[in-house]
């Protein structure tokens, strides 16, 4: 009797707490695509997710000392297209994170945690995180764009330096994940 | 009629707005995705998972084949839209420094502020990296910038290049995602005992 009711609780538990699960590739993939879309219809352009970030560090560097902000050429450039407040780029982070934190919500997805492989450590992982933000942060202002201004945007209207940022990016992905990152994953 | 940025005077704040309203469908769909998980993102280079090149690719598709129609339908002006201008040196040593940071740090930026969203604090730290790669670029490397900036070619698109019309390419790439969606469906079985 035991072994029958204790494998029900604890079943009828789980069934309870447990996130759903994520959506079908394709299913999440088109709405996606929608989304991007009606960017591209209402704004004339598509997504990006890095640019907010140059817009805030510009304004931030003027705050401190103007004559210093404008002795770079890139913060000039985001100065002169005004403060991150009014920034498209800037609602559009503000509605992603809305968007991200209600789906992750009703799914019951929210956790204060950290994601990592089996053999890192919480420290070591959020040390990790840091670098890579700073690297993958790098390689989007050289390139222009991230995954979603130049791979997703860019793709979608055949932009030829587009599709060559993506191959390049799924190249070093490939390479440094197998060769280098099998650790922290794996 | 599209783009609306073209034919109608948007008040800022309704400009504004309409940017939130599209980021909440980003995020939503990101996160709806599995992209606020840097394990499910990562999955995609260890061949057991590859959620994320599925739906990138049927993002891709989808919103090709919708501006396709639209303009063969007469309501989008192409020409209109913003084409970010190319650079190919920019697009390889970039994309290659970018690549190298998604698997280090386990995201993108847009996928980071859905980790974030939902309480995963390597999203944060990933999005606290963003933030100082940026001020650092705009510190130390302005005159790269401005070279890059300089040497890069305004509005080169596949079409334009090689002179074969827009519908052509969507239809190859939705042959290509169907071959591609077969294939990663095999890669996924044949590679399922790396999942840690």
């Amino acid at each position: 009797m035991s072994a029958l009711s204790a494998p029900h609780g604890a079943s009828a538990t789980r069934e309870k707490s447990a996130p759903a699960p994520f959506w079908n590739p394709y299913v999440a993939g088109f709405g996606l695509g929608l989304v991007l879309l009606a960017a591209y219809l209402i704004a004339g352009r598509g997504l990006g997710a890095t640019g907010a970030f140059s817009s805030l560090a510009a304004w931030l560097a003027n705050a401190i000392s103007p004559e210093h902000a404008q002795a770079s050429a890139v913060h000039a450039r985001y100065l002169e297209a005004g403060t991150p407040l009014t920034a498209w780029l800037t609602w559009l982070l503000v509605g992603s994170f809305i968007g991200a934190a209600v789906s992750g919500f009703t799914a019951g997805r929210f956790r204060v945690s950290v994601e990592r492989g089996p053999r890192v450590t919480d420290g070591q992982r959020l040390a990790l995180a840091l670098v890579g933000g700073i690297v993958a942060g790098i390689g989007a202002k050289i390139a222009r764009g991230c995954t979603s201004g130049q791979a997703l945007t860019g793709a979608a209207i055949l932009n030829a330096g587009s599709l060559v940022f993506m191959l390049a990016v799924f190249a070093a992905g490939y390479a440094v994940a197998w060769f280098v990152a099998r650790k922290e994953w794996l | 009629m599209f783009p609306l940025s073209s034919t109608m005077e948007l008040s800022q704040v309704a400009s504004l707005g309409l940017a939130v309203l599209i980021g909440i469908g980003f995020g939503f769909f990101l996160e709806k995705a599995g992209f606020g998980s840097a394990r499910k993102l990562v999955a995609v280079f260890y061949l057991y998972d590859m959620a994320v090149v599925k739906v990138m690719f049927t993002a891709i598709v989808t919103a090709m084949a919708g501006l396709f129609v639209l303009s063969a339908a007469g309501s989008l002006d192409l020409a209109e839209l913003y084409v970010e201008p190319s650079n190919y040196t920019a697009a390889i040593l970039g994309g290659l420094v970018f690549g190298a940071g998604f698997v280090i740090g386990g995201y993108c930026p847009g996928t980071s502020l859905a980790a974030a969203a939902t309480g995963r604090l390597d999203g944060a730290a990933f999005i606290g990296g963003i933030f100082v790669a940026s001020w650092a670029y705009a510190e130390f490397l302005s005159g790269f910038d401005t070279w890059l900036a300089a040497s890069a070619h305004p509005d080169v698109t596949l079409p334009g290049l090689t002179g074969i019309p827009m519908g052509w390419f969507v239809l190859l790439f939705v042959g290509f995602l169907a071959l591609a969606g077969w294939g990663m469906s095999l890669a996924e079985r044949r590679f399922a005992g790396l999942k840690p």
